[in-house]
């Protein structure tokens, strides 16, 4: 990666106070000429369009009337927090789940009726490594290249092998790998055929920092070479690398844009407050009228809360006191993310 | 969808499941040692007491002697008459399908020269592949032809009651005339065998996908249900191939099993024998949740297989319901279909009562698991 801000090799868990950089949104753009404007919501250049999309298993509803729009060459995020829907949309949109309702499109076909030619241009990643664990590196990569019947398997298998600097370890069993390496070799995996849309389900879970930082150039790499990926992560750094994005709960969209724009539309205030004793208090602000949220992020204490006045009056008699730091910060996409959740459990 | 089979994706699977299973060494081996194993094991014999076995009368004399020692067949309780045929032609025929389990031969002039004290013979073939079935029936015989015309025996003729007996019974068993149960048993291994590694293999193979999570990534691309199933069935194909060998070769040089029928025409049926078992091993997959379970449904199908199909115990000596079960379950015919081709040296025309019932029952199967098959994974 090329460019790298300097807040991103800080702590993963710290919410960052100030927006996108533009630079870094704009990254890897350039590389590929044939991209149209990400920003143009024009039909053509949506590589996934479907509105209304609902699933329900057993009576309970999985994904609720969800309505997505993903540009080309845009990586896009998909947050929320466990068991909201997001792989049952992931897998929605590549045709391993039948919509109960809803309809659109995923690279200009069907979602309900096309899944057959779908699912040639997606490379799908699955949450959880889904290649054969007593099949070898070399194997899993030539069984997938006869699936999707390549015309030059072996030289398409060797140049996969290559790019993943794995040449050497080709006859090494996949399950034998560690959980960097699985999570490359799937992509690999489902980049053999060169889908031109990607639907990685949490790749990077259980994966380590560095690993991570490898996996998310590969896919602004990928994202310049003109490929949309659609991502799914509990990784708040990892948010703050996509393009734009959704978040969404309980089966609900209840955000959609670039990180600023959904920090900015939250209408989340936040007070960052640098304390001798951060859980004292943070024991005596919680419950008070207007703080909704109280986080300790190490030695600061997060106060967030919807409506500024309520909070500023509530707050007010601690920032007299004097003892501590407050600052108004900008609220963090983690800040706004908690808030949505328990506004939508409320409404839910 | 409306695609069409394509090789190069059903080769795939192939491939894999070729790789899958030679790295699985400890199955492979399974799939080996279990009828080596199982035909050590099975050297001993198992008995039962069948009654009313079918019998066909050929009878060239109709006389009021030859009907009382017909009823006297009956009223043995081991015996009964199914079938008058009107020619030894189409008694042969009964035998060698296995439609009759004896013949009875009444020859021309029996009364008459019953009544002239000539002491005539009748003639009751048995078929004997199956020792078991046939061993109490024909030691009901000689009692039979001590007492069965005393009745018919009056006046004149009253001499000749008691001993010796009025005429003699000659009994011909046929197929396996020294009665060596392995003839019997081993023959049906084989079935039993291909039925247990050939369900439990494929209802495996699947339910790993599934297990795995690698099921998720194969529906993801687009692989087509056929191609799956076809492409796991093949290696499997092989391995049954290998079994029926293995076994032949055992049956030939351990046990002396006489192989009076074509080879090529038993390696032709076992195709359809295999492809039933496999079939079923598919269903199980597409219902099953795990490994576990498709373990549990392969022996939920095996054991009445093995209990009703006349490999255990004499099929005839089953009641009718259990016939009727029996008669369902693809190894029963099999059973007949192998010792009637090794043992009866029958070919394709013997062998095709029983070959349409297994194509039956496959093709029933392959219609229910291909409509299960879940191309996606709700």
């Amino acid at each position: 990666m090329q460019q790298r801000s300097p807040k991103q090799s800080k702590e993963p868990n710290l919410p960052l106070p100030q927006a996108y950089p533009e630079g870094h949104k704009g990254e890897g753009r350039g590389e590929g000429a044939a991209i149209a404007n990400p920003t143009s919501n024009h039909p053509s250049s949506l590589v996934i369009n479907v509105e209304g999309l609902s699933k329900r298993f057993n009576g309970l509803l999985a994904v609720n009337n969800l309505a997505l729009q993903v540009r080309r060459g845009e990586i896009y995020g998909f947050l929320g927090p466990n068991g909201s829907g997001k792989t049952t949309t992931i897998r929605m949109l590549c045709g391993l789940l039948t919509p109960d309702g809803g309809r659109g499109t995923c690279l200009g076909y069907d979602v309900i009726r096309e899944t057959a030619l779908i699912k040639r241009q997606v490379g799908y990643m699955t949450q959880r490594f889904s290649l054969y664990e007593d099949l070898s590196i070399r194997e899993n990569l030539d069984f997938t290249a006869r699936i999707y019947g390549m015309a030059n398997r072996r030289r398409v298998v060797d140049q996969a092998l290559e790019r993943l600097g794995l040449g050497d370890r080709q006859k090494q069993l996949a399950g034998n790998l560690s959980g960097g390496w699985k999570q490359r070799l799937a992509l690999a995996a489902c980049m053999l055929h060169e889908p031109k849309l990607l639907l990685l389900d949490e790749p990077t879970a259980g994966v380590d920092p560095k690993a991570r930082r490898d996996f998310w150039d590969e896919i602004h790499r990928l994202a310049g070479e003109g490929i949309t990926v659609l991502v799914s992560t509990h990784y708040m750094d990892e948010a703050e690398r996509c393009h734009r994005l959704a978040y969404i709960a309980y089966g609900t969209l209840l955000a959609q844009g670039t990180v600023a724009e959904v920090v900015e539309n939250s209408g989340i205030v936040t007070w960052m407050v640098e304390c001798a004793d951060v859980y004292a208090l943070g024991a005596q602000l919680r419950g008070r009228a207007g703080i909704e949220q109280v986080v300790p992020f190490g030695n600061v204490l997060h106060v967030s809360g919807t409506d500024r006045a309520l909070l500023e009056q509530s707050i007010a008699p601690f920032r007299e006191l004097g003892e501590c730091r407050w600052t108004a910060i900008q609220p963090g996409l983690e800040d706004v993310f908690i808030q949505m959740m328990e506004g939508a459990r409320d409404n839910v | 969808m409306s695609e069409r089979f394509a090789w190069h994706r059903f080769i795939a699977v192939v491939m894999k499941e070729f790789i899958q299973m030679r790295r699985d060494r400890l199955t492979f081996a399974m799939m080996v040692g279990i009828p080596l194993i199982q035909l050590v094991l099975f050297g001993f014999a198992i008995n039962s007491d069948p009654k009313n076995l079918p019998t066909a009368v050929l009878s060239a004399d109709h006389s009021e002697f030859s009907r009382s020692f017909v009823r006297a067949l009956e009223n043995s309780s081991y015996f009964k008459v199914t079938a008058q045929p009107a020619s030894e032609r189409e008694a042969e025929r009964m035998i060698a399908e296995g439609e009759v389990q004896f013949v009875v031969n009444i020859p021309q002039n029996f009364s008459r020269r019953l009544q002239r004290g000539e002491h005539p013979a009748i003639l009751i073939e048995a078929d004997a592949t199956d020792p078991t079935a046939v061993g109490n029936a024909v030691g009901a015989l000689s009692q039979l032809a001590q007492s069965a015309l005393d009745h018919d025996l009056r006046g004149v003729l009253q001499p000749l009651q008691g001993k010796p007996a009025p005429f003699e019974v000659r009994l011909h068993r046929r197929y396996n005339p020294e009665g060596i149960t392995q003839y019997n048993i081993v023959p049906g291994l084989m079935g039993v065998i291909l039925t247990m590694t050939m369900i439990m293999q494929t209802g495996l193979a699947m339910t790993r996908e599934r297990e795995r999570g690698t099921m998720e990534n194969l529906l993801a691309t687009p692989v087509r249900p056929f191609e799956v199933m076809a492409g796991k069935i093949v290696p499997y194909i092989m391995v049954g191939y290998i079994q029926v060998t293995l076994i032949l070769l055992a049956a030939r040089l351990i046990f002396g099993v006489p192989i009076l029928g074509s080879v090529m025409l038993l390696y032709i049926v076992v195709l359809a024998f295999i492809a039933a078992n496999l079939s079923v091993g598919l269903m199980f997959s597409t219902v099953a949740k795990n490994q576990m379970q498709a373990m549990q449904m392969t022996f939920f199908f095996f054991l009445p297989s093995m209990l009703l199909s006349g490999f255990m115990f004499p099929f005839r000596g089953m009641p009718e319901w259990a016939q009727k079960v029996g008669s369902v379950l693809p190894l029963t015919h099999f059973l007949r279909m192998v010792r009637g081709i090794l043992l009866k040296g029958n070919g394709l025309l013997e062998t095709l009562p029983h070959l349409w019932p297994i194509g039956l029952f496959l093709l029933t199967v392959v219609a229910i698991g291909l409509k299960r098959y879940r191309k996606t994974l709700d």
